[in-house]
């Protein structure tokens, strides 16, 4: 189970990278990705969307089931990363490359946790760290 | 409480990710994931522990009469060691379940039906017993392993002789044996399957599920057999587009709107006279190839051009082999023929597809 250290992560299962004090990065972690199986699909917010903290901003499809991924900040949504719309597959094998939307002028974020506290975490939802 | 099958144990050593089903402990998949095991189904073979299935005796000289009344399919022209695809049907006309009939002898038969089902299906047949017969609810005396895909036969072979080897696709052989080391296996094995490939169903006495499982798996290996879950399970018998009962068939649906085989003359059944007198079935089941971008989904509401809601789909996702998103769906038989435009409701977008026709995919069996 991969959790890198320079990332911060939400009780729901994604990562941020802070890219300066008021933008980031987003997207899901290995657990979240192993927990969703092959994931075949993603519908992905347009840039100008605004993003929500603690709201779904876009969902995945696995085989088998949709899952929402939740914003972990309220933004707005600068940029979507479009090569995830023909190879959403990326989302499973990179996780930690894969990211899937940039957001600028945050103005407020979820209570996030570093590397350390999310692998307890997890391991406290019967992931194996 | 959820049941665990004779193979729970290898399931968990393989990696297996248990879920429940059908009142049991069973894989969705392993660590190879629903779309590898799905593709290896496809090009090479897979092994699935299908143990969940309830069987039921039949026996005696009101066996035939008993199964003809249940039933909707015609047995009387079947021959000892032949498989029949049928339904029951209630008295609305409507499905109580689909199965399999297997005759061993002119007076001896076995209908294999769906797990989910198990309990309603004994009830509803034990309700409707008459005459002189002998009927027994086998399934927990048997395990059940399906092996399928391309290189199903090549492997069967290698542990199995040519005389226990079932010639002709919905036929069984009842005393089959495969070689495990230095003893041999029964088990009856039936040219059947539930994934739209070549392949086999062996059923077998509980204690022998485990070492037969690992007799197949190891002589499998080299042309490529993987076990595969319930998740493959499902997008194998969505591409192949075999119907699936709470999906494409209900209490409500009847087999002919279904588009499921089901003669109305020639012999009496329970529900054939509602059948009849629906008339003309109103709806009628197609494909749906999703041409927008997204997946389809069941209940999903299925529009027309002009955005009026006139169907609704009973299974989607997206088809591994095939590419694509698809999806089985019920439209009003009439107007909406192959080749129609329709737009599905996705969780509030609209989504376009075609009307295609069944199958999606239909390979020799």
């Amino acid at each position: 189970m991969k959790i890198p250290e320079d990332l911060k992560y939400s009780k729901t299962h994604e990562w941020v990278k802070m890219l300066d004090a008021d933008s980031c990065l987003i997207g899901i972690t290995d657990f979240a990705q192993s927990e969703l199986g092959d994931i075949v699909f993603i519908n992905l917010p347009e840039p100008g969307d605004d993003a929500v903290k603690a709201e779904a901003f876009c969902d995945v499809e696995s085989v088998k089931a949709v899952s929402d991924v939740i914003s972990p900040v309220t933004g707005t949504i600068f940029e979507v990363n479009e090569t995830l719309v023909d190879a959403p597959q990326t989302l499973n094998e990179d996780p930690f490359e894969a990211w899937i939307v940039k957001v600028v002028k945050i103005t407020a974020t979820v209570d996030l946790m570093d590397a350390k506290a999310y692998a307890a975490f997890v391991e406290s939802e019967g992931g194996a760290v | 409480m959820d049941m665990k099958t004779p193979l729970f144990g290898e399931h968990e050593k393989l990696g297996g990710k248990i879920v429940p089903f059908g009142g049991y402990l069973l894989p969705v998949q392993y660590g190879t994931g629903v779309i590898t095991e799905h593709l290896a189904v496809r090009t090479h073979a897979g092994l699935f522990d299908v143990s969940h299935m309830g069987e039921l005796m039949f026996e005696g000289p009101d066996a035939v009469s008993n199964i003809q009344n249940l039933c909707t399919a015609d047995i009387s022209s079947m021959t000892d060691g032949q498989v029949r695809y049928a339904m029951m049907c209630n008295e609305k006309g409507g499905i109580v379940d689909d199965l399999v009939i297997c005759r061993m002898k002119a007076d001896q038969y076995m209908l294999v039906v769906n797990a989910g089902n198990h309990k309603k299906d004994a009830a509803w047949v034990e309700s409707h017993l008459f005459g002189n017969l002998k009927y027994k609810d086998i399934s927990e005396y048997l395990a059940q392993i399906a092996l399928q895909g391309p290189n199903s036969e090549v492997i069967l072979r290698k542990i199995c002789k040519e005389e226990y080897i079932p010639a002709k696709y919905y036929h069984f052989v009842e005393n089959g044996e495969i070689h495990a080391g230095s003893h041999k296996i029964s088990a009856m094995i039936s040219r059947t399957g539930y994934t739209g490939e070549r392949g086999f169903e062996f059923y077998c006495r509980p204690e022998d599920a485990v070492e037969l499982w690992n007799t197949l798996l190891e002589a499998g290996t080299e042309e490529g057999l993987i076990p595969c879950g319930l998740g493959a399970r499902d997008t194998l018998r969505l591409e192949a587009s075999m119907p699936l009962y709470g999906h494409e068939m209900t209490d409500d649906i009847s087999p002919v709107e279904a588009g499921l085989p089901c003669k109305l003359e020639g012999k009496e059944f329970i529900g054939r006279q509602a059948i009849i007198n629906r008339g003309k079935p109103a709806v009628r089941r197609v494909g749906l190839k999703i041409t927008g971008r997204g997946i389809a989904r069941e209940q999903c509401p299925v529009l027309d051009m002009a955005g009026n809601k006139i169907g609704w789909v009973s299974s989607g996702t997206f088809c591994p082999f095939l590419g694509y998103a698809a999806a089985m769906a019920y439209v009003p038989a009439a107007g909406f023929e192959t080749g129609t435009p329709v737009t599905v409701d996705v969780r509030g977008r609209m989504i376009e597809a075609d009307i295609v026709s069944l199958p999606f995919y239909n390979v020799n069996r």
